[in-house]
């Protein structure tokens, strides 16, 4: 079968029941979240249908300015929500600039790996392309920093004394941070391994599914996820060292320290 | 010959000594006074200004670790990175005869650290400090948890070791008996301020 079931309001409509049937067994067992679940569905709508519109505009122009602006944005709103997921963060620019750097660097790389000798569109920054795969690779990019820097920051503030300990016996920096950097790497690596483990058994993935249902043959979406799988993996594993170890650089300064007193918040 | 000369941090006001080699300097003061800040700014593990030497040697023409090897600090609470005690130590059956000098179980190696006693990781912190041979010690209460007898053992090996290594012992106390007994020259820090007093 070729082609796809086009969807109209209607039978948006009658799915978006459901999500009504939550806010009523909310109000019914007194949970206390139907607000919150109307507020997240009608934000995912909206935000769903502008971004429908934007990337019909950008598929339109095929602008390596407009492309890359985008691909920008997407990066900027996954840095903010890198930090919003940390207990502690780093003070000042570096709370930010960090997780934002690292996966912008990352995520970029692997993103233009793949378009230029995998996918191969023409020009190769055509957005129908460029954007969703900078998508998926920034979503878990985004989760394995996020995760790495969470893991490093609560295990170097909860295993302060063992760390001094060490420094103040000679040891240095690197050597005396290294069980936390290896514990925050294994944090962050673990959901995409463990996701490359499961998929196609446990689970099928999204992109896959969603070309199965757009008429694509499934041997050709399969290797359409194989790819990216793979790319996931290969970001997620660059952004978090260079995040991890950053970090651990940043927690230290010239003389071997540890500076805590770089982080911000909790305690 | 181990010099301090207007060292300086927050919470700590200027402070200058020198001691010889082999000598012991005993630091009292009530709690949150700012011994403990003075020490860590010593061993440069916090943010600190100031010029401290060891046999001529400015601090600051070394790397923090290659000095930290030379003047190393032993909190009162010290540290553990690994499960077992032996993992702590670069030659733990090398150390047989402190562990026992120190009334310890020399069949402990392989015991977990979580397991022992607060006076015990004490010891044993004193002997990871030692087996490291620094040229000077700087010890933040080191037999706080100990009873007398661990306490006189803990005692006559520093002093046997201060002699025979001639290494210097920067000491924080808040018994004046052990200060006494430990030591001839004495610095007392009050409110961030340290003045050398006559023993």
């Amino acid at each position: 079968m070729n082609g796809y079931i086009a969807l109209d309001y209607g039978d948006l409509a009658v799915a978006s029941l459901l999500v009504l049937a939550n806010a009523a067994l909310s109000l019914r067992l007194d949970l206390g979240l139907e607000r919150r679940i109307m507020i997240a569905a009608a934000r995912m709508v909206v935000q769903l249908s502008l971004v429908g519109l934007v990337l019909k505009v950008l598929f339109a122009a095929v602008s390596p300015l407009w492309t890359g602006l985008a691909a920008l944005a997407m990066v900027a709103f996954a840095g903010q929500e890198i930090m919003a997921r940390q207990d502690r963060r780093f003070a000042g620019w570096w709370g930010y600039g960090l997780g934002t750097g690292c996966m912008l660097a990352a995520a970029g790389l692997v993103t233009v790996f793949g378009l230029t000798t995998q996918l191969r569109p023409d020009p190769w920054y055509h957005p129908q392309y460029a954007i969703p795969l900078l998508g998926m690779v920034l979503g878990n990019t985004m989760t394995g920093i996020s995760l790495g820097l969470h893991t490093l920051t609560g295990a170097v503030v909860e295993g302060r004394s063992a760390i001094e300990a060490r420094l103040a016996l000679g040891e240095t920096m690197g050597a005396a941070t290294l069980p936390v950097v290896r514990k925050a790497l294994r944090a962050a690596v673990m959901p995409i391994v463990n996701a490359m483990g499961t998929t196609g058994l446990v689970s099928l993935p999204g992109m896959m599914t969603g070309q199965i249902l757009g008429g694509v043959d499934p041997t050709q979406a399969v290797r359409y996820q194989i790819l990216i799988m793979f790319l996931i993996s290969g970001g997620t594993a660059a952004g978090a060292v260079a995040a991890v170890l950053g970090g651990v650089r940043r927690l230290s300064d010239s003389r071997d320290r540890l500076r805590l007193d770089r982080l911000v918040g909790k305690d | 010959m181990f010099e301090v000369e207007d060292l300086t941090r927050s919470g700590l006001e200027p402070v200058s000594f020198s001691m010889a080699a082999g000598e012991c300097l005993a630091v009292l003061g009530v709690s949150g006074s700012g011994k403990t800040l003075m020490l860590r700014a010593i061993a440069d593990l916090d943010p600190n200004e100031g010029e401290v030497r060891l046999n001529g040697i400015s601090r600051s023409s070394v790397s923090g670790p290659s000095w930290r090897r030379r003047v190393a600090y032993l909190a009162a609470e010290p540290g553990w990175w690994a499960d077992s005690v032996a993992a702590h130590f670069d030659d733990w059956p090398a150390m047989a005869a402190a562990v026992r000098r120190l009334l310890l179980p020399e069949d402990m190696g392989e015991a977990p650290v979580s397991r022992l006693s607060t006076g015990e990781r004490q010891r044993l912190a004193l002997l990871r400090a030692l087996e490291r041979k620094p040229s000077v010690l700087l010890l933040d209460e080191p037999t706080a948890q100990l009873d007398a007898a661990s306490r006189d053992a803990v005692e006559a090996m520093l002093a046997e070791w201060c002699r025979d290594q001639r290494a210097a012992l920067v000491w924080v106390s808040h018994d004046p008996a052990q200060i006494l007994r430990v030591a001839r020259r004495r610095l007392v820090v009050e409110a961030g301020r340290v003045r050398e007093d006559a023993a």
